[in-house]
């Protein structure tokens, strides 16, 4: 039987969070691996909104942000539970992305980098701004999720990083799940009819203003999520979770593994979350390869790493 | 019977340029109707602006009954029209089956979070589009292209796609913008007799083509434009013999191809 291009997908990311510790070296290691997933979670937002509809945000940060800072104040403030808190952030990105993109998304064009790239600007500030609320640029504590505790009592005893490398593994086998049934949906395949031509989409019915919102609406959701794993698996945040470098990063690591696909786009977090770890050997000229490096993949491998790559080895094999 | 679609004094200009100036047709279910004119007449602007994608600047388009002069296209869908590009406008990294699926988006749409759930409601519509894309095809000559990316078929293929891909939408009224260009003899007669068959149907069909034995063969009634006037129209016997049209037509090869076709 052959296999369907999602389930292929969904087993080698299963297989790839399942059995990659066994090459772990140290315990450190799961660390940066719940980073990756981390990352790769707001990445795959990334790819439904660019990868699929064609659309580009230069603020998701800005929701990152809001995920991050719900998980730290709704808990201390309305007295949440840190995985509800978790939710409505997501809730709260969710209604600032509608209510943000609505207006533009009826533009053509650029305008939705533009007014994304003021939306990040805004939520930093405040989040920089608000002393009071937020501790500034200080940054502030995060709750602890209580989950652990809970898995131990229940006879699972994990380290720290363990339990983080597993739980955000799961998060984003769900949230890869979720985009790949949209993929082939009747609304992914409108996302991906009006990002080939607009004007043939709305000839054939799809209105395409609401279709670039639910899209947009739906990215900003997994970069909040994925900005609440942050929060909650380092105990601390600073504002810097919401910052314009944050949000390149994520357009980043969509574009280098390749926006098409999300095991490409899952690639490229893996990619340029590893290579800064890499790199502190070269702390000092750090910014300087990281741009190296893809400038050359952009010149040399523009459809991103993981699809360019693929193509070469099956080139071979024929 | 009553007039499907008409048009009622269309105009439009681009800087001091009227493209398209005090046009009005008729289009009658069933009834095939083409449009005809010497290169940068208005054709395609004409087109543009009863399907929603440019704003008239003057004029009515009533379809149905219903005024729906500058109704955006996605809303003009729904009210059964449903066109082709003159330039092709294909979705180029989709296969050939996901192309003329998109056609059946009106029917295959629902609420977005059964699609992220993949919930078997959205994989039953999902399914239906596809069966019925898959006939479109076969009926276009594309079946077994189906799982092939567009964007690597013929020019003729495509433009046969995007006959299916608008026959998906099940049109009232059906634009094709020179759907046979590009084409040889034979996929030109195939699409003769498919526009033949689909008006037969009971569609209204409205037709841009260059192909004059084509538009001789098939058009019930022919309006034709020059320099954006409507300078004649009637059925094809009339409009063949008319000074007007040959006067417009003379020194170019579709000139000649007029007058032979009625000869
Ligand atoms: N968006 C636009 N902006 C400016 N001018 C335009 C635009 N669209 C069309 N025109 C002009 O309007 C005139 C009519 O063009 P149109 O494409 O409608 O002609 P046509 O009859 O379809 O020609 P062809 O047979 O070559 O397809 C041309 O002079 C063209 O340059
Ligand atoms: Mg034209």
């Amino acid at each position: 039987m052959r296999l369907s291009a999602k389930s292929a997908t969904l087993l080698v990311l299963i297989a790839l969070v399942a059995l990659s510790p066994i090459l772990f070296p140290s315990g450190y290691y799961y660390r940066v691996g719940a980073l990756i997933f981390v990352n790769a979670i707001a990445v795959t937002g990334i790819v439904i909104l660019t990868g699929y509809a064609g659309q580009i945000s230069l603020g998701h940060a800005g929701f990152a942000g809001i995920g991050a800072y719900a998980c730290a104040l709704a808990p201390v403030h309305l007295g949440l539970h840190p995985s509800l808190a978790l939710v409505l952030g997501a809730a709260i990105s969710g209604v600032i992305a509608f209510l943000v993109g609505r207006p533009i998304l009826r533009l053509k064009g650029y305008y939705l980098g533009v007014a994304t790239l003021g939306l990040g600007i805004l939520v930093s500030m405040v989040l920089n701004n608000e002393r009071q609320l937020t501790g500034g640029p200080d940054g502030m504590e995060v709750p602890d999720l209580g989950l652990r505790g809970l898995l131990k009592d229940a006879g699972l005893d994990l380290t720290n990083g363990q339990f983080w490398y597993f739980f955000c593994g799961l998060a984003l086998i769900l949230g890869a799940w979720l985009a790949l049934n949209l993929y082939n949906s009747p609304t992914g395949r409108a996302l991906r009819a009006l990002h080939g031509s607009e004007v043939a989409a709305r000839t054939v019915g799809i209105d395409v203003a609401q279709l670039k919102l639910r899209a947009f609406v739906i990215s900003a959701v997994y970069a909040s999520v994925s900005g609440s794993l942050l929060a909650l698996q380092n105990k601390f945040i600073t504002p810097d979770v919401a910052g314009f470098m944050h949000s390149i990063e994520m357009v980043t690591m969509a574009v280098l593994g390749g926006v098409g696909s999300i095991l490409g786009a899952i690639f490229g977090a893996a990619v340029l979350t590893l290579l800064p770890q890499v790199l502190t050997v070269f702390a000092e000229y750090e910014q300087l390869v990281l741009g190296l490096v893809m400038m050359l993949v952009m010149i040399f491998l523009p459809q991103g790493l993981l699809p360019s790559i693929l193509r070469k080895v099956r080139g071979k094999g024929e | 019977m009553t007039a499907l679609l008409s048009v009622e004094g269309l105009g439009i200009s681009f800087g001091g340029l009227k493209a398209v100036n005090d046009v009005s047709f008729t289009v009658r279910p069933g009834e095939i109707v083409s449009v005809i004119g010497p290169n940068g007449a208005g054709k395609t602007t004409l087109f543009n602006m009863i399907s929603g994608v440019y704003q008239p600047g003057s004029g009515r388009v009533v379809l149905g009954g219903e005024n729906v002069t500058g109704m955006a296209p996605h809303l003009l869908a729904r009210r059964g029209m449903s066109r082709t590009f003159q330039n092709l406008q294909i979705f180029q990294s989709m296969t050939v089956l996901e192309n003329a699926i998109s056609g059946y988006h009106l029917k295959e749409r629902g609420p977005v979070l059964a699609d992220l759930f993949g919930l078997p409601s959205s994989r039953r519509r999902a399914a239906e589009a596809q069966a019925g894309a898959r006939e479109l095809l076969a009926r276009v000559g594309l079946d077994r292209a189906a799982e092939r990316e567009a964007g690597n078929l013929s020019y003729g293929a495509l433009k046969r796609l995007e006959i299916a891909r608008a026959l998906a939408l099940s049109p009232k009224i059906l634009l094709l913008d020179e759907p046979a260009a590009g084409c040889n003899a034979v996929e030109t007669e195939e699409i003769d007799h498919l526009i033949a068959e689909v008006a037969k149907s009971g569609v209204a069909i409205l037709l841009v083509e260059h192909d004059m034995k084509m538009v001789m063969r098939i058009s019930n009634h022919i309006v034709v434009l020059d320099h954006g006037e409507k300078i004649a129209e009637g059925d094809p016997a009339t409009v063949s013999r008319n000074p007007a049209v040959i006067a417009a037509y003379l020194g170019t090869d579709a000139g000649t191809e007029a007058a032979h076709a009625d000869g």
